[in-house]
């Protein structure tokens, strides 16, 4: 007898709640705020589901309502992205150590 | 075109990257490169997927076109956008993750079978379960991230919005979406999917009316969690292992941040969730407000000199701070401190500002360097060693009230032992009390001494006469 795949995505994801557990504990509270950022841009990883959405509508036409809702998708996670991950990098440009650039 | 297999292996090298992206933020010197892994990661999960889909080459233009529009108004926002905006920035960035969920959500059971998921009115079950969830957390995250975005851009009022039968409503709705999941996966009906998104996307708003303003930074990170489980959801749907992957570490995330919070302001998860404070709290500030106390005024001139012989100063930033824009100022004024050779530090209170840190990055923006920044319990028991504390835009957090009178509302959370320095300075526009509507004892003490006005205009004046 075969286990189900479903096992094995839902024993992922038990294992990386617990490892989001320890990863983040050990996040320092000063960078809480971009955590919270670049926690956001790496969610949108969801364009994967929006990307095969839109490219791989059986049919011919590439604007039926699934696809346009593929699209749509797209957009709002590329905001996400390309947002989050600048402005984390922003944040982050912040915490250099100052002694280097003292003028 | 890339075999099941080789695309499973490069979702998981994805999963990792973000993982070391989380890692990294462990310390300020490995954040930046935790950056570049997370970056790395999407890029990765991008492009292999792309390369997945057979015949990709027809809808590849419009997908670059969408990319980039979407890709251009984020990195606009990234690079615009005022730091003192961070939570708004973040509440709004959630909504986009959980209207993206919403979408491809509604795509996938459309047209399932893009998805190996069967065919319109024949989807798995267990796929209907998860798509279902992933679909009603995403719209949840979405309104409700809507709503505290407006709460904290000031366009709604922090106040909270409560009315009777409000839990009772919630509970009704909770348990219709249950029914609703039941009912879509016996008869695969398309209207009760439609019912489900629109029933979720009340209950977002009605989860977050509720919750005031001070208790944002939980709300902020309750939604980070959410956005991380719909997306979980989805991921289960679509069987991808970096969306589960990714999900699981946002969750979990966010979750441990809301748990920070609120241990940051003594309260139970449940508590903040049900909304506002309770109204026993206004009889007793109104009490203490009656009792007319001294109050000992100052001006810049006596701050500064106060400050110029002490030597060790300890700075206690709160969200006033922000408002007022007053960190500028703030790091001139320990620039000229540090010249007369006071040793200053700062002192962050977990709930200080907005959002969970929010404080450090402003104090990061004004170049005050992060190993001067303490956290509550690394510097608390050095108030008792320090000759002044300076005070600026935080109240709630200094009140001692929490640590002596069991009747207070805050009693019991974790507050900057202030009074314990030989002198505090506190900047602050009134007496008003601060968010929680409680008198701050501290304003009463003899070595209090309390400096009315605009916080950036005072430590601007400060600097003057150092």
């Amino acid at each position: 007898m075969e286990i189900d795949p479903f096992i094995f995505r839902l024993s992922i994801f038990i294992l990386s709640i617990f490892i989001g557990y320890y990863v983040v504990w050990s996040v320092t509270p000063s960078l809480h705020t971009p955590l919270m950022s670049v926690t956001n841009a790496i969610s949108s990883v969801i364009i994967v589901g929006a990307i095969i959405a839109s490219l791989s509508g059986g049919s011919s036409n590439k604007f039926d309502t699934s696809n346009i809702f593929g699209y749509l998708a797209i957009i709002l996670a590329a905001i996400n992205i390309f947002g989050g991950f600048l402005v984390t990098h922003r944040m982050l440009a912040m915490y250099k150590k100052k002694t280097k650039d003292k003028k | 075109m890339i075999s099941v297999n080789f695309l499973a292996i490069f979702y998981l090298i994805s999963g990792v990257l973000f993982i070391l992206a989380l890692r990294g933020l462990s310390s300020p010197e490995t954040s930046r490169r935790g950056n570049v892994f997370g970056i790395i990661g999407m890029a990765l999960a991008i492009v292999v997927t792309i390369l997945s889909v057979d015949n990709f080459s027809s809808g590849l233009i419009y997908l670059i076109i969408f990319l980039a529009i979407g890709g251009s108004i984020g990195a606009f926002i990234a690079f615009k956008i005022p730091m003192t905006a961070m939570p708004e920035l973040v509440a709004g960035f959630h909504s986009l993750v959980g209207l993206a969920a919403v979408f491809v959500a509604i795509s996938a059971f459309l047209n399932p079978q893009v998805f190996n998921l069967g065919f319109p009115g024949e989807i798995k079950i267990a796929s209907l379960i998860e798509m279902s969830l992933g679909v009603s957390i995403g719209a949840i995250t979405f309104t409700g991230s809507i709503i505290a975005f407006l709460k904290l851009r000031g366009i709604m009022s922090g106040s909270p919005i409560t009315f009777t039968g409000q839990h009772y409503l919630n509970l009704f709705f909770g348990l219709s979406l249950i029914g609703l999941i039941f009912y879509l996966c016996i008869t695969q009906g398309n209207i009760w999917f439609w019912t489900i998104i629109i029933i979720s996307l009340l209950v977002g708003v009605l989860l977050i009316i509720p919750i005031g303003g001070a208790d944002m930074p939980v709300v902020i990170s309750m939604l980070n969690s959410y956005s991380g489980w719909a997306a979980a959801g989805i991921g289960f749907t679509l069987e991808n292992t970096a969306l589960i992957i990714t999900g699981a570490l946002v969750g979990s995330s966010g979750a441990i941040l809301s748990y920070i919070m609120c241990k940051g302001m003594n309260r139970s998860f449940f508590n903040v969730i049900l909304g506002g404070w309770g109204a026993s709290e206004t009889d007793s500030s109104s009490r203490s407000l009656k009792e007319q106390k001294p109050v000992k005024n100052g001006n810049a001139d006596d701050a500064a000199f106060l400050m110029k012989n002490a030597s060790s100063v300890i700075i206690v930033p709160g969200y006033g701070m922000a408002v007022a824009q007053a960190q500028h100022a703030l790091r001139e004024m320990v620039d000229a401190l540090k010249k007369n050779g006071v040793k200053v530090s700062y002192a962050i209170h977990p709930v200080a500002g907005r959002m969970p840190g929010h404080m450090n990055v402003l104090l990061a923006e004004a170049n005050v360097p992060y190993d001067e920044v303490f956290e509550l319990e690394e510097i608390n028991n050095d108030f008792s060693n320090c000759d002044v504390a300076y005070v600026i835009g935080a109240n709630d957090v200094t009140n001692p009230v929490a640590k002596s009178d069991p009747q207070s509302p805050i009693y019991g959370m974790p507050v900057l032992d202030v009074e314990k320095s030989k002198s505090v300075l506190f900047v602050k526009r009134s007496l008003s009390p601060g968010y929680a509507g409680i008198d701050n004892d501290l304003f009463y003490r003899d070595n209090t001494l309390m400096l009315f006005a605009d916080a950036k205009k005072m430590t601007e004046e400060i600097v003057k006469s150092l």
